[in-house]
């Protein structure tokens, strides 16, 4: 247990209390506990955000932005400070630095769509690293193709590491874009953003964070990253599916034209010209996910009064125990042993393929994911096409790192040919 | 071995460990297909292993080979064939897998979850049927 100081009060971080906050934790399938370590895929939600979305529902909703009604007033109230407590959670200057969009990648799509349209040229590069989920590669290839600019990969090493040097190599006055993870949701590894920021911004680069991984397990201050952009969804970190977060500087988004066009991001429109709106509106065309913003908000608020600094001490307690334990399980390698990562695990026990591992956890209640990750090309770099993945949440317990053990050890038996 | 001979085997397992103890053998008896055939063109799209279907044409019947990279869908194969094999259009028309498997117990295995495609290979096996 690690000490919490939440509102100057000291309380002691116990996830097993942390547990009853959400409710399908507790939830028993064949009369039996289960165990989810899936948190890297989709995080579950407490109490707070589906009773918050459930008010707004029954209470105060309407179309924001649009009516000059009671319940407009009140989602438009609430939808907006939704956008503030994004824009304290990550610490930007000023709540028209966020975006809302559907998910981190539509918010990356919508970088390479509007800002890589203006920007990018034939001979120009963008950079990317090897451990790069697809929603910060094909979006990048595909402005590259339409562009003639091209893209360039930086590697890590077989430990998953990230390679200065290599990386420094391939920056150069060619490089545009540096779109770059925080954390693998593969490998685990952690990414040295802020150096990679400085490097890129000397080269003359601007830079991309995507921070889907990294925002569930560490407090993020864009001002300090200096990055221009930063990518995070709201299903990971702890709120509803169907929304997620673009980060900004407001000088780059403003001279950036629209990505998409239609209600409530206009400012004039006649049957001939429009002029659209100021940020962040230019950007939100459509009626937004109001309530599932404001549901991520709270999401955010939840983790903030945990304290984000609590969370990483639990989980890089548990990340130790996590690596300890699974060194018990015969033939099983760990893929992704940087020297900093964090509570991500895919693994491989021998040949047995991933699916056949899934299929034997499943019966015993313990949930990870299996597959190519959305990310192929890192899996087929580490020589893989298929892994199987444990990731830890702040509500995960050595309980559930027992339980995976356990059944892993029943499935390294169940397959072993005798 | 007949499907029947198959739902009166699996009427003895009374925990899923042996019922899948089982059909991983099935799955180690079925014949391997050799590594020319494990290209794009026998693959079936859609599963989260690797999946090969191959057939071949007997007049008015139709043989398939099939073989996975994971065990399980393996021998989940080997019964999907020994429902479909060697059997004419009309046949494999008329076959209602759904209540076989739900005979064997094995009705998890076809949720339209991408999980082991065994929809897709029985779209495929259809597909194939078409083409007599």
């Amino acid at each position: 247990m690690v000490k919490v100081s939440d509102c100057g009060a000291d309380i002691m971080y116990d996830a097993n209390k942390i547990r009853n906050d959400f409710p399908i934790l507790a939830k028993k399938i064949n009369n039996r506990q289960i165990y989810y370590l899936d948190t890297s895929a989709s995080a579950q939600k407490p109490f707070c955000v589906i009773d918050k979305m459930h008010y707004i529902y029954t209470e105060a909703y309407a179309n924001p932005h649009r009516g000059s009604y009671y319940f407009a007033d009140a989602i438009t109230t609430e939808f907006e400070k939704a956008r503030q407590t994004v824009a304290e959670f990550i610490n930007a200057r000023e709540s028209r630095e966020i975006i809302f969009t559907r998910n981190a990648t539509e918010a990356i799509n919508l970088v390479a769509s509007s800002w890589g349209k203006d920007n990018l040229r034939s001979g120009d590069e963008v950079l990317i690293s090897e451990a790069e989920h697809h929603a910060n590669l094909v979006p990048w290839q595909q402005i590259c193709l339409a562009t003639g600019a091209k893209l360039v990969v930086t590697p890590v090493d077989d430990n998953g590491n990230f390679l200065e040097d290599e990386f420094i190599q391939r920056l150069s006055s060619k490089t545009k874009m540096v779109a770059i993870t925080a954390m693998s949701n593969v490998l685990g590894t952690v990414f040295p953003i802020e150096q990679i920021t400085e490097q890129a911004h000397k080269a003359g680069a601007k830079v991309l964070i995507d921070a889907c991984q990294f925002a569930v397990h560490n407090h993020i201050d864009v001002q300090n990253i200096k990055c221009d952009f930063l990518a995070f969804s709201a299903h990971k970190t702890y709120g509803p599916s169907g929304v997620g977060a673009l980060y900004g500087k407001a000088e780059l988004l403003q001279k950036m034209p629209p990505y998409q066009f239609g209600g409530d991001m206009i400012d004039n429109v006649t049957y001939e010209r429009t002029t659209f709106a100021d940020i962040p509106a230019r950007f939100e065309a459509g009626t937004p996910a109001s309530v599932q913003a404001i549901g991520m908000a709270e999401g955010l608020r939840y983790m903030t009064n945990l304290g984000l600094a609590n969370i990483m001490a639990h989980e890089k307690e548990l990340t130790q125990y996590t690596l300890m334990r699974l060194k018990q399980v015969p033939n099983l390698k760990i893929v992704g042993q940087a020297k900093n990562r964090g509570g991500v695990f895919s693994f491989a026990i021998a040949d047995i393929h991933p699916q056949d591992i899934a299929f034997i956890l499943n019966k015993e209640n313990v949930f990870i994911r299996t597959g190519h990750h959305c990310a192929q090309p890192i899996v087929n770099r580490m020589g893989y096409t298929s892994l199987a993945r444990a990731s830890l949440g702040l509500y995960s317990t050595t309980e559930d790192i027992d339980a995976l053990v356990e059944a892993l050890l029943k499935a390294e038996k169940f397959f072993r040919e005798n | 071995m007949s499907i029947d001979d198959l739902i009166d085997n699996f009427a003895f397992f009374d925990c899923w460990e042996d019922k899948y103890q089982y059909v991983i053998d099935l799955g180690r008896q079925l014949e391997p297909l050799e590594d020319e055939y494990k290209c794009e063109q026998w693959k079936i799209k859609g599963c989260q292993s690797q999946v090969w279907l191959v057939p071949q044409f007997n007049d008015s019947h139709i043989h398939f080979r099939g073989d996975s990279d994971a065990i399980l869908v393996k021998g989940i194969i080997a019964i999907v064939l020994l429902i479909y094999n060697d059997k004419t259009k009309d046949e494999i028309k008329r076959i209602d897998i759904a209540q076989i498997f739900a005979k064997l117990g094995l009705e998890e295995n076809l949720t339209p979850s991408r999980r082991n495609g065994m929809m897709s290979m029985v779209a495929k096996i259809k597909e194939y049927a078409d083409m007599i």
